[in-house]
């Protein structure tokens, strides 16, 4: 009797063998940290608010109601109003949405940009090197704001300008982050294996060098995600991102910023908006790199 | 046909360019193999032994390594002034290599059979499915058990020993004419080694590729090599087929090695070893690089450079005075 049933105990275990791969692997060690986790969950939460905005936003985010200028929090408004009678909640979800996709778009573009920028100068060497790293480092000899903030001023302020400026600023950090990070792997013996099977220069960079280069791009891409929102904020503060009637939580602190001793929640809000977004992702950047990175593993 | 040498190296010199100028790591090599054959090339660490192959595979990183002068044949094609696309069609497909890390030398992200594919899509033009059903023909040929499980492991849920059986598999998926194994079993630990150098031997029968073991290990060479090279300090010293080579090694260098061995039936205290380190690469200008180390050293090996002299047999070779003057003596 015994028999039959031990057969279907062995099937089982063959079927609850799934195939681990190193990123399922990294997922499950990051979903073992629970600091990450919450990280994650406050991200997803201002991507949700980003995404459905239109729906969650109580009033429209120009609707002025003169009458009503500053209001305190109340049930009717939740966060107040602003100098102008604006809801500061409609304000703030659709700020979620612009700030979320501003910090996003520039880091894509920026990874985008210094990967190749640093592959090209890892895989070519010599000159081709020389010049990339040394452009980098003239970048890198300024303070980020100010080199974003010279070079809005050239092309004119507003939001598309202030994203182009901190895409450009962050450049050089993924440049060399992946010039160091293929140099390295360029020397693993798998690249000398795959060289030795007749593979051609150019798909080992794509199939074997690229891929495994690859995790600490999406580390620090998410931590410079938060340091784009503040940037973005940043610039908006100043006056050289976001115009009216554009909203933006930089351009929030930026309007508010005379009221703050008589109604300080129109400022409040705004920068924990900001305070809680960078949190998030740096709290999942940190969790990120502590999954993906095997040394920290061990 | 069979004794028509399928590779031949002709007084190869590579060297490598660094700030302290140029430093030869091989220096006037002179080597051949002939087909289906075990050559067996010993040496010390860093002497050249690893560099010789890597010029054959055309594989020396440039710069600041180059080959300066010399030839190498495969099967009459002269490889040193191939150009690069023509190389890479060689490269697996004629002459494979696998390399002594097992545990490094698979790419982590990739899945056993996609290695496997790729290394034989590179040069075959065979659909998905064909490429895989070889794939597990050839893992199964290499000994590995459950296949159609294991194309679809990634290289960090298997042994050392399995790694370098997929390294092998992935080598011969082409059918090269000749593998060249650098020190395929010096991260092993013995038993694993043992069967490693089984699996070599039979596929050097079973499919007749010619076989180079760099190994720095006389047991391995003992136990699988038909023909020995011993090199020092960039140069061939001695070669001589397995038996001649233990029996009646001529070379003081090859002596050294051998007596450096422990013999298991006498127990001593004091194991036998070469007085001196190996010199530097180019550190010796002039004389025999073993001089300074060698017992039986005398003037002439200070102030000129050996060449390769005869030895018991057609296949002995010996790059050392001492027998360049029995060779006069007796004529």
């Amino acid at each position: 009797m015994s028999e039959p049933a031990q057969q279907p105990v062995q099937q089982k275990i063959v079927k609850k063998e799934k195939p681990s791969s190193p990123w399922r692997d990294g997922w499950r060690s990051f979903k073992k940290n629970k600091i990450a986790l919450a990280g994650a969950i406050i991200v997803f939460g201002f991507v949700l608010i980003a995404i459905f905005a239109d729906f969650l936003m109580p009033y429209g985010h120009n609707d002025q109601q003169l009458i009503d200028r500053f209001q305190p929090p109340s049930s009717e408004h939740w966060f107040g109003t602003d100098d102008f009678g604006r809801d500061v909640l409609s304000r703030v979800i659709l700020g979620a949405r612009i700030s979320l996709m501003v910090g996003f778009t520039a880091v894509i573009g920026s990874v985008i940009i210094g990967s190749i920028l640093g592959v090209i100068a890892a895989y070519y060497g010599r000159w081709v090197d020389t010049l990339i790293s040394r452009i980098f480092d003239i970048m890198l000899a300024f303070p980020s704001i100010l080199l974003a903030i010279a070079i809005v001023a050239i092309l004119g302020p507003d939001l598309q300008n202030a994203l182009i400026a901190i895409a450009i600023v962050n450049v050089p950090n993924f440049g060399r982050l992946i010039r160091s990070k293929v140099l390295s792997v360029k020397e693993e013996e798998y690249i000398t294996a795959a060289r030795a099977i007749g593979m051609s220069d150019f798909r080992i960079l794509i199939h074997h060098i690229i891929p495994n280069s690859i995790t600490p791009i999406i580390v620090q891409g998410t931590l410079a995600i938060a340091t784009a929102i503040v940037e973005v904020a940043a610039l908006s503060f100043l006056g050289l991102g976001a115009q009216s009637p554009d909203v933006d939580w930089g351009k929030m602190l930026d309007d508010s910023k005379a009221y703050l001793v008589d109604a300080p929640w129109t400022m409040i809000f705004p920068g924990l908006a900001i305070m809680l977004t960078v949190l998030g992702f740096n709290l999942m950047g940190d969790g990120l790199r502590d999954a993906m990175d095997p040394k920290m593993k061990n | 046909m069979n004794d028509e040498a399928i590779l031949e190296i002709n007084g190869l010199k590579t060297s490598f360019f660094t700030d302290d100028g140029e430093v030869p790591a091989v220096d006037n090599v002179n080597l051949h193999v002939k087909k289906g054959e075990l050559l067996g090339v010993v040496g010390e660490s860093g002497c050249g032994k690893s560099v010789t192959f890597l010029s054959v595979m055309g594989l020396i990183p440039q710069p600041p390594g180059r080959i300066v002068d010399g030839n190498i044949f495969f099967e009459g094609t002269e490889l040193t002034k191939l150009p690069e696309r023509k190389m890479r069609s060689i490269r697996g497909n004629d002459i494979a290599m696998i390399f002594q890390e097992p545990m490094t030398s698979l790419n982590p992200l990739f899945k056993i059979g996609n290695q496997l594919t790729e290394a034989i899509r590179t040069h075959q033009k065979i659909d998905k499915a064909t490429a895989k059903e070889r794939a597990m023909e050839m893992l199964k040929l290499v000994g590995l058990p459950r296949t159609n499980e294991l194309i679809d492991t990634y290289p960090h849920e298997l042994s050392g020993g399995m790694r370098q059986r997929v390294m092998i598999a992935m080598a011969m998926i082409c059918n090269p004419k000749v593998l060249i194994a650098d020190e395929p079993t010096t991260a092993l630990d013995v038993t694993i080694q043992k069967q490693i150098l089984e699996l070599m031997k039979n596929l050097n029968e079973k499919l007749d590729t010619a076989i180079i073991m760099i190994t720095h290990d006389l047991g391995v060479v003992a136990e699988v090599c038909d023909r020995v090279a011993v090199m020092y300090s960039g140069k061939v010293v001695e070669t001589a087929d397995v038996k001649t080579l233990f029996q009646h090694p001529k070379h003081p260098y090859t002596k050294g090695l051998l007596d450096s061995i422990p013999d298991i039936r006498q127990k001593s205290n004091h194991l036998y070893s070469i007085p001196g380190n190996v010199p530097k690469p180019g550190s010796i200008k002039s004389g025999c690089p073993f001089a300074p180390r060698c017992d039986y050293a005398f003037d002439r090996c200070l102030a000129d450079s050996p060449e390769l002299y005869p030895g018991e047999n057609d296949d002995h070779e010996v790059r050392c005075f001492l027998h360049a003057q029995e060779e006069s003596e007796t004529q």
